[in-house]
C-alpha cells in the first residue's frame, strides 16, 4: 500500500513533463509526451533531465521512449541502456532483439514459450499467427500487437483536481479542426473568466482530448508571462493542433490550467505604451518558442569576463533590461569562430602583428594591424588556464577585410602558449 | 529670403516624392495612419548622408518593408561589414530587434560596437529544418507584430519571389522593418541573383581603409573601416554605389574622405533621369 502511494505521488510529479501520466504498478510509470517534447527542446533532453532529477531525488530509474507504451514498457525494463530513445517508427526494430520476457506475459505462457525453443520477440514475429493463438492464447498477439503498434492501447491517467477547468462533452463525437478550434475557442473563454476572478494568469495550459475508443490525447503549451488573454491562448493550442490524432472521434475536451501565477489586473489593460509593447511581445515570444522550442529564443547579456567567448550568457527574451553592455573601448568582433581556427601565420617579432596568414589555403597579406590585446586565462576556472596568455591583433588585408587573430603565448614564457596563430572572428 | 524659399521649395518636392512613393506602393495619401495601432513608427529612416539621402526616393531607408542586404565576395560566408550595416541601421530604429539565425557565430559585443543595445536583441535559432524555411517563417511571425522595431533573418539558401512576398507583406502589415541578410558560401551563388520583393538589395563590400594619419602610412594601427556600399535595386529609384566610411558606436555610416563623390552635374542629371521615370515608369525595365 505504502508503494502505491509513493508511485501516485510520484506520477502527479511527472505532470510536470506532460499531462498524461498513468501509474503502471508496482514499479513503474507511463508518460504520454505526445505534443509536449516540443516544450523541453526535443526528447533526449527531456530523458535526460527526468532521470537526472529522479536521481536528484534518490530514485534509481531507467527509462525508454518509443511509440507505443508497450513498446516503451519493454524497453525500460530490458533495453540496452538507462535511457533508451527510439525515433519514430524504428519501435519493431529495436523490440525484435528483446527476450519474450518483455512482453508482459503471465508466467504460464512465458515458461511454453521457453519449452519451444521462443527466445525474442523477433522469433514470435516471425512465426505464423494461427498456431500461436491456438497454442499460448489470445493474451500473446495480444501483447506483441500493442507494443508493435497494431493495436492500441490506452494508458490510465491520473487526472489531478486543477482549480481551474473545464470540461467540455459533445453529443456527436468531433474529429475536425474546424470543430476543435471552436471548442478551443469557448473553453479557453470559460477559463480566462476563472482566471479573472482569481487573479491569475496561465503559465501553461493542458488540453485533454476524450476519444470515443476511451483513449486520451493531450497537448500542452507554455507562455512566457502570465496570461489570461483568451484568443492569445486559444491561438497557441490551436497551432498545436496538428499534433492531436482524433481517431474515431472525442466525445469530451477538458482544459486546465496547470500552472498559473498571479496576474495583476493594470497589466492586462495598462495604456502606457511600454507595458503594452511588453505585453505584445509576449504573444509573438510564445508563438515562436511553441514553433522553434524551448530555448531557441534569448537575449545576451554581458558577463564579466576577460575571455571573449565567456562575456555572454543567456537570458529569457522578456528579463527585465540590464542597461548594461559590453565595454566601448575594447573592439570585438560581430562574428566569432568558436571554436577559434587555427592559421599558419608569419610574425616578424613576437610583439608584433602578422605579416601575412594562411587560412582555408588562402595567403592573406596584412596591411594594417592594431594591438596586441592580451588576455590571461582564467585561472580559477582550470589549472591549465592559469597561465595561458593570448595576445589579440585586429588586421586588414588588402581588401580591406578585416580580422580578429590571437597568438597563444607572450613569446617569452613557454607556459603561457605555444606561440600558434589562431583566427577568431571578423570585424 | 531667396535661400529660405529654396529650403521651402525643396522641403515640398520630398513631401511630395513621398506621397507618389506611397501610391506607388499602394497605400493612401497622407502620414499614413492606420487605426487601432497604437505605435506608429516613422516611415523613413534618413542614413543622415546627404548623397545617400537625395538618391534614395524617400529621402532615407523606407521603413515598414522589406530589404535585403548581402555581402559581396570574397567575404560572402561571415559578411561581416553587411551584418554591421544591418545592425547600425537596426539600432537606429526605436523598439526591440528580432534576429534570426541559423547558425551561432553572431558575436552581440560586436553588435553593441554597432550602437545595437543586448537589451533590445532578441535572438532566435531557427535551425537548419525544412530547408532554410524556418528563418522565413520566423521572419513572417515577427514582421506581423508591431511591438518589433525590426526583424533581421540571416537567410543561408534562396529567397524567391513567392517567399518574399509574402515577407514583405507581413512586414507592411505589421509596420515592421525587415532585413533579409543574406549568407552564402559563394559570391556567385546563382541564388544570390534571383529576383525577389525587396524595396532595395544592397551590396556591402569591404575596402582598404584610409591609415590612421593621412600623410604618415607606415605608423601602426587601424583606422574606421571603409565599405563599397552599392545599392543594387530600388523600388523607384536607381541602382548606384558609394564608398562610405563603417558604421561608428550610434550606428551611423560616415562618408569617406576625398571619396568619389558623384559630382554636381551627375547628380542633377540622376535627378531629371529619376523625374523622367517616375512619370513614364514603363519606359525604363
Amino acid at each position: 500500500l505504502d508503494e502505491a502511494a509513493s508511485l501516485h505521488q510520484l506520477s502527479l510529479w511527472c505532470l510536470r513533463y506532460a499531462p498524461l501520466v498513468a501509474p503502471d504498478p508496482p514499479d513503474g510509470l507511463w508518460i504520454d509526451i505526445t505534443g509536449c517534447a516540443h516544450l523541453a527542446n526535443e526528447e533526449a533532453a527531456l530523458g535526460a533531465d527526468l532521470l537526472t532529477r529522479l536521481e536528484q531525488r534518490g530514485f534509481a530509474a531507467r527509462l525508454a521512449i518509443a511509440d507505443t507504451p508497450g513498446a516503451a514498457h519493454a524497453l525500460a525494463r530490458h533495453g540496452a541502456e538507462p535511457c533508451m530513445i527510439v525515433p519514430a517508427g524504428k519501435g519493431p526494430e529495436a523490440l525484435a532483439r528483446l527476450p519474450v520476457a518483455a512482453l508482459r506475459l503471465p508466467e504460464p505462457v512465458l515458461e511454453a514459450l521457453h519449452r519451444l525453443g521462443f527466445e525474442t520477440i523477433a522469433s514470435i514475429i516471425a512465426a505464423p499467427r494461427a498456431p500461436l493463438m491456438r497454442r499460448f492464447g489470445a493474451i500473446l498477439l495480444h501483447r506483441l500487437d500493442q507494443a508493435l503498434g497494431r493495436m492500441p492501447e490506452s494508458i490510465n491517467p491520473i487526472l489531478p483536481e486543477m482549480a481551474i477547468a473545464k470540461r467540455l462533452t459533445f453529443i456527436e463525437p468531433l474529429s475536425t479542426a474546424e470543430a476543435f478550434k471552436l471548442v478551443i475557442t469557448r473553453l479557453t473563454r470559460s477559463i480566462t473568466l476563472m482566471l479573472d476572478k482569481a487573479g491569475l494568469g496561465a503559465r501553461r495550459l493542458d488540453l485533454i482530448f476524450e476519444r470515443v475508443d476511451g483513449t486520451i490525447q493531450a497537448l500542452r503549451i507554455g507562455t512566457s508571462r502570465p496570461s489570461r488573454d483568451a484568443a492569445h491562448l486559444a491561438r497557441l493550442l490551436a497551432e498545436r493542433l496538428e499534433s492531436v490524432d482524433p481517431g474515431p472521434g472525442v466525445e469530451a475536451m477538458r482544459l486546465m490550467v496547470s500552472i498559473a501565477e498571479p496576474l495583476a489586473y493594470a497589466q492586462v489593460d495598462a495604456l502606457d505604451e511600454v507595458a503594452s509593447e511588453t505585453i505584445d511581445l509576449a504573444a509573438l515570444i510564445d508563438r515562436l518558442e511553441n514553433r522553434l522550442g524551448g530555448n531557441r529564443l534569448y537575449r545576451l547579456a554581458p558577463v564579466e569576463s576577460d575571455v571573449p567567448e565567456r562575456t555572454m550568457r543567456r537570458v529569457p527574451p522578456l528579463a527585465p533590461h540590464l542597461s548594461q553592455t559590453w565595454p566601448a573601448t575594447l573592439p570585438r568582433p560581430v562574428r566569432l569562430l568558436s571554436p577559434p581556427q587555427p592559421v599558419m601565420a608569419l610574425a616578424p617579432l613576437p610583439d608584433q602583428p602578422p605579416v601575412a596568414f594562411t587560412w582555408r589555403r588562402m595567403r592573406i597579406r596584412v596591411r594594417h594591424a592594431d594591438g596586441p590585446e592580451r588576455i590571461h586565462g582564467e585561472w580559477w576556472r582550470r589549472d591549465a588556464e592559469s597561465p595561458a596568455v593570448r595576445d589579440y591583433f585586429r588586421v586588414e588585408d588588402e581588401q580591406g577585410r578585416r580580422f580578429w587573430l590571437f597568438r597563444r603565448g607572450d613569446g617569452v614564457d613557454p607556459a603561457t602558449g605555444d606561440l600558434s596563430w589562431f583566427l577568431h572572428g571578423f570585424f | 529670403m531667396g535661400a529660405e524659399s529654396a529650403l521651402k521649395a525643396a522641403a515640398d518636392l520630398t513631401d511630395l516624392r513621398l506621397r507618389i512613393a506611397r501610391l506607388e506602393r499602394g497605400g493612401s495619401i497622407g502620414w499614413a495612419g492606420r487605426a487601432g495601432q497604437t505605435r506608429q513608427h516613422p516611415a523613413v529612416l534618413p542614413f543622415t548622408i546627404d548623397a545617400l539621402d537625395r538618391h534614395l526616393p524617400e529621402g532615407g531607408l523606407s521603413l515598414r518593408c522589406l530589404h535585403e542586404v548581402a555581402a559581396a565576395a570574397p567575404e560572402v560566408e561571415h559578411g561581416a561589414a553587411a551584418s554591421l550595416f544591418v545592425a547600425g541601421l537596426a539600432a537606429r530604429l526605436r523598439g526591440p530587434v528580432l534576429w534570426v539565425i541559423e547558425q551561432r557565430d553572431l558575436f552581440a559585443p560586436g553588435l553593441a560596437a554597432a550602437g545595437l543595445h543586448p537589451d533590445r536583441l532578441i535572438i532566435a535559432e531557427a535551425g537548419r529544418g525544412e530547408a532554410g524555411k524556418l528563418v522565413l517563417l520566423v521572419m513572417e511571425e515577427g514582421l506581423r507584430h508591431r511591438g518589433l522595431a525590426a526583424v533581421v533573418g540571416e537567410v543561408h539558401g534562396r529567397l524567391g519571389l513567392t517567399a518574399s512576398r509574402r515577407l514583405q507583406l507581413a512586414a507592411e502589415a505589421g509596420g515592421v522593418t525587415g532585413f533579409a541578410l543574406r549568407r552564402v558560401a559563394r559570391g556567385d551563388d546563382p541564388v544570390l541573383s534571383e529576383a525577389n520583393a525587396a524595396v532595395t538589395r544592397w551590396r556591402i563590400s569591404a575596402l582598404p581603409s584610409a591609415p590612421v594619419i593621412p600623410h604618415a602610412p607606415d605608423v601602426p594601427g587601424l583606422g574606421r573601416a571603409r565599405w563599397q556600399v552599392e545599392l543594387l535595386r530600388c523600388r523607384g529609384g536607381e541602382p548606384s554605389s558609394w564608398i562610405m566610411e563603417a558604421v561608428d558606436a550610434a550606428g551611423r555610416l560616415g562618408m569617406a574622405e576625398a571619396a568619389s563623390a558623384p559630382s554636381t552635374a551627375r547628380l542633377q542629371h540622376r535627378e531629371r533621369r529619376r523625374d523622367r521615370i517616375r512619370q513614364h515608369p514603363w519606359a525604363v525595365g
